[in-house]
């Protein structure tokens, strides 16, 4: 029999901690309820005492305030309850300073994209119209004269949804393919290894880079210079791919060995068992998955300005001439207005655009969490 | 529906490692036989030979015959997929499809196949398997519910209602009861002894009380030490086995003097 590990402790076999000799637990007092609340007043009289008394600047009245709060949060609860609770008070204090600091960019773009696109975007005019035959004296004429605005996102939106839709119907097949290959037949093969290590440099290729091989690849294939919906949908597929291999790997490596076994048991073939037994199980983790790959993709810029161009037309063929998208569109608008002296309406078009992407975006994961609960198995 | 095992000489191996050696046995039709011993002694893996789970692991392989009603089981010409519809199987933890209804639980050996049959067939085949799964008055009244919301104990007589449905020839069980509580399992060993008129049932336990209630045969298997390959001591009716083993690690074991 191996030898057992005896605690040495005062009165046999005790398994309190603090009975075991040498171990002093840290005393623990009960906090004054009311601690918290008043140092929670002085932080934020701290702030007001700084921003409008010592007309000091916001953040960093805030800053200073924060760093109080947490010095007298220490020193308070160790006074009263102890070096335990009062660590546990700093560390929650840091941890939630550090939440707000990260959400305070996210806050700050969407209030200016609301605030800036918000207006135009709720008008139905500018989600109907194209910029087709707009031009500099149109936005001169509105922002001088008051005139109605005219020109707007339509053709941008059609192209973004057609381009992304491509793109996803590319690298759906060939990601979902891939990711099966690797956890149900490749096991730890060579290959596998080799097709893992180049997902991993796919996922690190500069948007631009896969803009310029889509460019090139029609430069060769239906010579230079051609541009079209379907070369950006290459593009995005390049950059898409790997997304969706990582995100279907791992989401079917997490369907329990036990179901495959249970249905090879049953003397289903074991491409049966993938298709009806694996793929309804992790449905939702791989439909949430495809729908983030497609929010990822769905705002780049560079590799559909090189691959697809620029239209100021409605253009719906993917395979005929140049389109527009809701990033080109944005920084179209924002580099090169189109009247360089009357900036506005064009700057305005361009918060609209973004803002248009960011409620795509949202869309797109509000629907992947509504097809993840959708497609989950029951529970009861 | 019924078939007569005879295994012999097999060898099975885990890449290049050795995990059982030299078995040889004779599996009796409609007749339960239990194996028995120590973790890591071989006795699952040995039990997913017969119906060629093994080679789904990776590395896994096998030497020597399994011969069902004089068929060996791995002859080149024989299909494993083909093995599994005849040879079904339990195992250690109650894995219903989370996916499907009780009902596509039990029909899903025929429908994941893409059996087509029409809905009377398909309603009296379920009912026939969760009958003779004894858990057909717990579940009639929710065929359409989830099987995953049913109880530790119901989901593991699932399983073998999943198993029957399929109408195998033998039904190899791996552990059926180790994540049971005690009336779960008196339900599902109740359910052995009657499955045993109609099949050939072959059940792995850790419990060898479980084993001396449940079994017609028992084998014992034993390691010499960790590393080495499992083999099987001995095999004889259970009464034998348990009141006048022939050898004595077997006889070590069952009175707990083992190591």
């Amino acid at each position: 029999m191996p030898t057992l590990h005896r605690l040495d402790t005062q009165e046999g076999l005790d398994h309190r901690i603090d009975h075991v000799r040498g171990v002093v637990p840290a005393p623990v007092r009960p906090a004054p309820r009311r601690l918290g609340a008043v140092l929670g007043a002085v932080a934020v009289a701290t702030v007001l005492l700084l921003w409008l008394g010592l007309d000091l600047h916001l953040g960093l009245a805030v800053t200073g305030a924060f760093l109080l709060y947490l010095a007298l949060t220490y020193v308070g609860f160790r006074v009263a309850a102890g070096a335990r609770v009062a660590t546990d008070r700093l560390m929650r204090g840091l941890l939630y300073g550090a939440f707000v600091v990260a959400l305070l960019p996210l806050c700050s773009l969407l209030w200016t994209v609301v605030t800036l696109g918000g207006a135009r975007v709720v008008n139905p005019d500018f989600l109907l119209q194209t910029m087709n035959g707009v031009t500099g004296l149109h936005d001169q004429a509105t922002q001088q004269q008051g005139q109605l605005f005219i020109g707007g996102a339509y053709h941008a939106i059609v192209g973004t949804l057609l381009i992304t839709g491509a793109a996803t119907l590319i690298s759906v097949p060939v990601g979902l393919l891939t990711a099966i290959y690797l956890v149900e037949y490749a096991g730890r093969s060579r290959l596998a290894h080799v097709i893992r290590f180049f997902v991993d440099v796919m996922t690190g290729i500069p948007s631009i880079v896969a803009g310029l091989f889509a460019f090139a690849l029609w430069a060769v294939v239906f010579g230079i210079g051609t541009k079209d919906g379907m070369a950006g949908a290459v593009a995005l597929s390049v950059l898409m791919i790997p997304t969706v291999v990582r995100n279907s790997e791992e989401m079917l490596r997490i369907v329990p060995n036990e179901l495959r076994e249970a249905s090879l048991a049953l003397g289903v073939p074991k491409w049966r068992t993938i298709v009806r037994v694996v793929l309804p199980t992790a449905a939702s983790g791989l439909a949430s998955g495809v729908t983030l790959a497609i929010a990822r993709v769905i705002g780049e810029t560079a590799p559909l300005l090189v691959a697809v161009g620029y239209a100021r037309a409605l253009n719906t063929n993917l395979l005929e001439g140049p389109m527009n998208t809701l990033a080109v569109y944005a920084y179209y608008m924002f580099t090169k207005p189109l009247s360089p002296a009357y900036r506005d309406p064009s700057i305005e078009r361009a918060w609209a655009a973004a803002l248009l992407l960011v409620l795509v975006v949202v869309a797109l994961n509000l629907s992947a969490r509504l097809i993840a609960r959708f497609f989950a198995p029951t529970k009861r | 529906m019924s078939k007569r095992i005879d295994i012999n000489d097999l060898n099975i191996y885990y890449g290049s490692f050795h995990a059982v050696k030299d078995v040889s046995m004779v599996i009796e039709p409609k007749s339960v036989t239990a194996f028995i011993g120590p973790s890591g002694c071989g006795k699952s893996t040995f039990l997913r030979t017969l119906n060629r789970m093994h080679e789904v692991v990776p590395g896994g392989r096998v030497e020597g015959d399994v011969l069902m009603d004089g068929r060996n089981l791995y002859s080149r010409d024989v299909d494993p997929v083909d093995v599994r519809r005849e040879v079904g199987m339990v195992f250690q933890r109650p894995n219903p499809f989370p996916t499907m209804s009780i009902k596509e639980n039990v029909l899903a050996g025929l429908r994941l196949n893409s059996k087509r049959m029409s809905s009377s067939t398909a309603d009296e085949l379920c009912e026939r398997a969760l009958r003779g799964a004894n858990l057909w008055s717990e579940v009639k009244d929710r065929l359409d519910r989830p099987g995953s919301g049913l109880s530790g104990g119901q989901q593991q007589r699932l399983c073998i209602a999943r198993a029957i449905a399929v109408q195998p020839e033998v039904i190899l069980m791996d552990e059926p009861c180790s994540a049971l509580d005690p009336i779960s399992t008196l339900a599902v060993e109740d359910l052995i002894h009657e499955l045993k008129s109609d099949y050939t049932v072959v059940i792995v336990t850790h419990n060898m009380q479980q084993a001396a209630r449940v079994s017609d045969r028992t084998g014992f298997f034993n390691l010499e030490a960790t590393g080495k390959p499992g083999h099987l001591v001995e095999m004889d009716d259970t009464q034998r086995i348990f009141n006048n083993p022939g050898k004595k690690a077997t006889e070590d074991y069952i009175s707990g003097r083992f190591g």
